[in-house]
């Protein structure tokens, strides 16, 4: 039907649902789309009282003095690392979570747990870095206490290069794994309970029942989270990490955003930090447009 | 295959046993580290710089409440904070909102091209410093406008509301309400708006936590102190040690200040993070 109508009918047949997203849209080009154009700068030498008209252009000379400065390897190395880490271990902990709660019997114990671990996700990163701080604090902090108490070393963790990415890591996790794990709790409850009777009228264990029900169920939504965050791998969040940084564990803890925030904007390179900030962005497409190819062709859940 | 033995029942009862274990412990790491910070800002300055404090008050002291409550930077800091969240909210409510129907009907000419628009923002951005000179460009500079528009709307929020219109308003309603002569306008605001408490509460719950623990747009963006949120305060006493005006106590001394910092700290946090907690676990309760 729709076909034989012209578009501009249709267009003005919907002329209401475009007044309604017309906030949204002008909001999208304004602080969304505009800032991608001003990010052309990163093939100039940006003069902020001349503008992106009238500054002159350079071509890649910004990025080539990134990849031939002495902290490029350093800092893309850092941004790699934790984020890879991060992934690798922060995706597996929120399904197998899930999985636990979705297997209890008890409805009680399965709100109470899930409302605990859900509790950390609602506390600022200022003050989780704060009670990270305290912990470790080399006199008074429990950790700190805790694990000398046991017999091993520990003096100053916040101060430790090494020991930078396994507290940034660990913490993350305590913070969100109970939140990320709502996702799959919600994707599993929506498997037909006529499945699991099935499989336990053909004497299948709980285990069994995990393996052949829950985990095919939770494969779809696993995959678009994963794409998902791999998109996201390089720009690691900014907050945490900048708060968490001194000057002992910089050569560990320094990533991209950091980098980008000190060079670019205090220290006002405005061109040369917005080379920095789009080989990050780039390099973030295209991982995630390989990784939805790849999970595409192997698997068939795809982003689109 | 597999029978129904009793070894079969008895190996679930070990998995059983072997996961309440485990969800035991987890439920203790989560717990007990909030159950420190709670003792903490309940126990002596000097108990709790000495690392004495387990799970319990050590010499219970409602000092460090009363050093807080007297601190007006926090206060301000608070009402500011209180004050973003609000106005952020709801504008993220609006435009999420209107946007998601919009983009959640079928029939809408155009809703594709858009849709891609507003994905392509998920993938995609133009970076820090060219956002900070928009909104220099803008002037809004040292405002909470600042604050507030850059993050107009999630687009991830969006698609979550979208796909909340597209499963639970019947189509059948629309076409009844159309037939009524009621255009979109009306039907967006009398018959979808009400059906949507669940997804409103929801997003206003994301959309909150983030403008009320969210310091990042503020370092940037804002330099009077006078316009701080909350969370720049936080930082300036708990994670720089910087306390500036004590109201009760003119401390021009370095260490005096940093003492007073560390006696504030866990009661400050405790204040800092009740707000969202309670918002998020009756959020979590309701739904």
């Amino acid at each position: 039907m729709s076909m034989t109508i012209p578009w501009y009918q249709r267009l003005a047949r919907s002329w209401q649902l475009w007044v309604l997203i017309l906030p949204a849209l002008i909001y999208l080009v304004v602080f969304r789309y505009f800032p991608m154009y001003g990010a052309l700068m990163a093939f100039q030498d940006f003069d902020p009282s001349s503008g992106i008209f009238g500054s002159t252009w350079v071509g890649l000379q910004q990025f080539e003095m990134f990849l031939n400065s002495y902290v490029f390897i350093r800092v893309l190395a850092n941004t790699l690392f934790i984020s890879l880490l991060t992934l690798v271990i922060g995706f597996p902990f929120p399904i197998i979570l899930a999985l636990m709660l979705n297997s209890l019997g008890s409805r009680t114990v399965k709100k109470t747990v899930q409302m605990t671990t859900y509790l950390p996700y609602f506390i600022s990163t200022v003050v989780m870095v704060t009670i990270i701080m305290e912990a470790l604090h080399p006199r008074s902090g429990i950790i700190t206490l805790m694990v000398k108490a046991l017999g091993f070393p520990l003096n100053n963790a916040m101060g430790d290069p090494n020991a930078f990415v396994p507290i940034y890591i660990i913490s993350g996790l305590w913070q969100t794994v109970g939140y990320s794990s709502i996702i799959y709790i919600a994707a599993l409850s929506s498997v037909d309970p006529c499945l699991y009777e099935a499989a336990t009228i053909d004497g299948a264990s709980k285990f069994q029942k995990i393996w052949y029900i829950d985990i095919p169920t939770l494969i779809p939504t696993a995959v678009i989270l994963l794409i998902l965050n791999i998109g996201r791998i390089m720009s690691l969040g900014f907050e945490k990490i900048y708060l968490m940084q001194n000057n002992l564990n910089l050569q560990s803890s320094e990533v991209i955003s950091t980098y980008v925030y000190k060079v670019g904007l205090l220290e006002a390179n405005f061109s040369f930090g917005t080379a920095v900030g789009l080989f990050d962005s780039v390099i973030n497409l295209s991982l995630l447009l390989l990784v939805n190819q790849v999970m595409k062709k192997y698997n068939g859940n795809g982003l689109w | 295959m597999k029978t129904k033995t009793p070894k079969g029942t008895k190996s679930d009862i070990l998995f059983d046993i072997a996961i309440y274990g485990i969800l035991f412990v987890l439920f203790l790491i989560i717990v007990l580290p909030l159950l420190n910070v709670m003792a903490n800002s309940l126990s002596s300055a000097n108990a709790s710089m000495m690392g004495k404090v387990g799970l319990w008050p050590v010499d219970f002291s409602l000092e460090s409440y009363r050093m807080v409550f007297s601190y007006k930077q926090v206060w301000a800091g608070y009402l500011n904070s209180m004050i973003i969240t609000s106005l952020g909210t709801c504008l993220n409510l609006t435009l999420t909102l209107t946007a998601a129907y919009s983009l959640s009907r079928k029939d809408f000419f155009g809703g594709t091209v858009l849709m891609g628009l507003f994905v392509f923002t998920m993938l995609f951005s133009g970076g820090l410093i060219p956002n900070y000179l928009l909104m220099r460009d803008l002037k809004i500079l040292n405002t909470w406008w600042a604050l507030v528009l850059p993050v107009g709307i999630s687009v991830y929020s969006m698609i979550v509301a979208k796909t909340f219109f597209q499963t639970t308003i019947p189509l059948e309603l629309h076409e009844a309400a159309q037939m009524e002569g009621c255009d979109d306008f009306n039907f967006f605001f009398r018959f979808v708006l009400p059906l949507s408490g669940p997804i409103i509460a929801v997003l206003t719950l994301w959309y909150a936590v983030d403008h009320w623990n969210s310091y990042f747009n503020a370092l940037l963006y804002i330099k009077d102190e006078k316009l701080f949120p909350l969370q720049i305060i936080l930082r300036n006493i708990l994670i720089s040690n910087k306390v500036d005006d004590l109201a009760s106590l003119a401390a021009e001394d370095v260490e005096v200040r940093q003492a007073m910092a560390q006696v504030m700290k866990y009661s400050l946090i405790v204040i800092a993070s009740v707000p969202m907690i309670v918002n998020g676990g009756r959020t979590a309760f309701i739904n």
